[in-house]
């Protein structure tokens, strides 16, 4: 089954130290392609440089900013192909983010 | 009125098919995930029983029999629901293990602990585990599982919708949790194993029409797990406090089938050898390193069976063992019991006194024990008018009718 692991931190924080943070997250990564579930996952750019787009009766609404202000935010994603949820779990308490922030597990729905 | 032929024969359907419910859908559902789906194709399949097996006869492999029905129901409900390819290939697979198994009942593994613990994963709101194992092990409907935990049936059957889905799109794994992870996941299943054995104890004697002996089952399975986890002090404790409970059960019935209360039970007619088997347990379960609810539970019955030797209960210590359970538990109905031990101890006023501290508690307005334990407590205070009116609260709020007929007795008596 796929998953999705969503990774929510302090952005502030996330952004300011993302170089020193990177090689262990680097590392995270590479463990999920040697063992054969990664399918892939990005890092993302801070808060401060989301735009939210809503669309109501025709007019296309543009705003500054994420979605929900929040102090913890998303900041990057994985998606890996494992047997099933607590597999997932294990995988999801390994990564580096899971100390610091939250990690959510959410089962992709397959089309 | 004796039972007809075709009672019997229906009777002895049920029990069959019933014995084989939970293993089947244990079966079914570890190989789909889908546990609804295994229930419904397994209900299909237990209905075409109990039309068929009471005029053609209970079959050799009942087991096989039940999956051959269910297997054809799983076919017919793939095909109306237009599954994709992968999965109708997966069902495939599972199909051919399913004739395997069909073609010799005795291959069918029993994967009832693999189930349990699926039921009882923290993914899934720790309220609903137990009711979870009830339904899908024991085929208890919502409404019973409601009755049983105090909830609403419509509410109890939609929470358990939701649970199943999850387990199904979550992908919640069905197996035996490592030895690290299975001690956390052990206590949504022991606590449902006691809600079953407590609904089958309940359950009086003498109603031996009913089909199903839930205490036995609960027994039967707190074994296995306490088989699994001999050095799981909760295991014990658990297997401990159902097997005391199993010795008092021929006792609290009297010749005629009345009820009989604890304290005027014949200790003779308790079972020894379960007596004994408990004790041991709860003597293994102290000399591991942490105790819990369900081994202080256990201590709680073993000091009121010491009657057995010393020609009464020990009731300090008894109020002791309860005082450490309300501090963990915080439930009414532990403190319902510890107001009655308060009475034994200090006098009637001072056990009311601890129940009047539970009054605000919604959840005991309804509660007939509470009425009960109220009743008794004010009878012997002398306040004939309130403890009438609880009394009938108490009656009005009961199911068995032999207890019912016992506490009319102690309203007239007043």
């Amino acid at each position: 089954m796929k998953y999705m692991l969503l990774i929510y931190e302090d952005d502030t924080d996330r952004v300011a130290n993302m170089d020193d943070r990177m090689p262990t997250c680097a590392a995270y990564a590479e463990a999920m392609k040697k063992a054969g579930i990664y399918i892939g996952g990005e890092r993302l750019r801070g808060v401060t440089t989301a735009t939210t787009v809503h669309v109501s009766g025709g007019k296309t609404h543009v705003v500054d900013g994420p979605y929900a202000e929040a102090k913890e935010q998303l900041g990057g994603y994985h998606v890996i192909d494992v047997a099933d949820l607590d597999t997932a779990l294990a995988w999801a308490a390994r990564c580096p983010s899971a100390t610091r922030g939250r990690v959510e597990v959410r089962p992709v729905w397959p089309l | 009125m004796p039972p007809t032929d075709d009672e019997i024969a229906r009777d002895a359907a049920e029990a069959v098919a019933r014995r084989s419910y939970g293993k089947l859908v244990a079966f079914l559902a570890a190989r789909t995930s889908d546990v609804a789906g295994a229930e419904d194709a397994l209900a299909d399949a237990f209905a075409t029983a109990l039309v068929d097996w009471p005029t053609n006869g209970v079959p050799d492999a009942p087991e096989a029999w039940l999956l051959t029905v269910a297997r054809r129901r799983m076919i017919d409900a793939s095909r109306r629901q237009k599954t994709r390819k992968e999965a109708v290939s997966h069902l495939g697979l599972v199909m051919e293990e399913l004739e395997a198994a069909a073609a010799e009942a005795a291959k069918v593994p029993d994967e009832r602990l693999s189930l349990m613990f699926a039921c009882a994963h923290p993914a899934l709101d720790a309220g609903i585990h137990a009711p979870l194992i009830l339904q899908t092990i024991l085929g208890f409907d919502a409404a019973a599982i409601g009755s049983a935990f105090l909830v609403a049936p419509a509410t109890m059957a939609q929470r358990l919708v939701r649970a199943k889905n999850k387990i199904r799109q979550a992908g919640i794994p069905f197996h035996i949790p490592e030895r690290d992870e299975l001690v956390s996941r052990l206590d949504g299943v022991l606590e449902a194993l006691y809600a079953a054995f407590a609904e089958g104890w309940s359950d009086h004697a003498g109603s031996e029409s009913q089909p199903r002996n839930l205490a036995t089952e609960g027994i039967w399975l707190a074994r296995l797990v306490a088989t699994l986890l001999p050095e799981e002090p909760e295991a014990l404790g658990l297997l401990a406090l159902m097997l005391f409970a199993q010795a008092r059960y021929a006792a609290r019935r009297d010749g005629d089938g009345e009820y009989v209360p604890l304290d005027e039970q014949q200790a003779a007619q308790w079972d020894a050898a379960l007596i004994e088997e408990a004790e041991e347990l709860l003597r293994r379960a102290s000399r591991l390193p942490t105790s819990g609810r369900y081994q202080l539970e256990a201590a709680v019955q073993s000091a009121h069976v010491v009657r057995r030797v010393t020609g009464r209960a020990d009731w300090a210590a008894i109020e002791g063992i309860y005082d450490v359970l309300l501090n963990i538990t915080g439930s009414p109905v532990v403190a319902i019991n510890r107001a009655i031990a308060v009475a034994e101890n200090r006098g009637a006023a001072d056990g009311l006194a601890a129940l009047d501290a539970l009054a605000e508690d919604a959840r005991l307005r309804n509660y007939q024990p509470y009425w009960a334990a109220r009743a008794g407590l004010l009878a012997r205070t002398g306040d004939v008018a309130a403890a009438d009116a609880a009394y009938e609260r108490a009656i009005g709020l009961n199911t068995d009718p032999a207890v019912r007929r016992f506490l009319q007795r102690r309203r007239a008596a007043l």
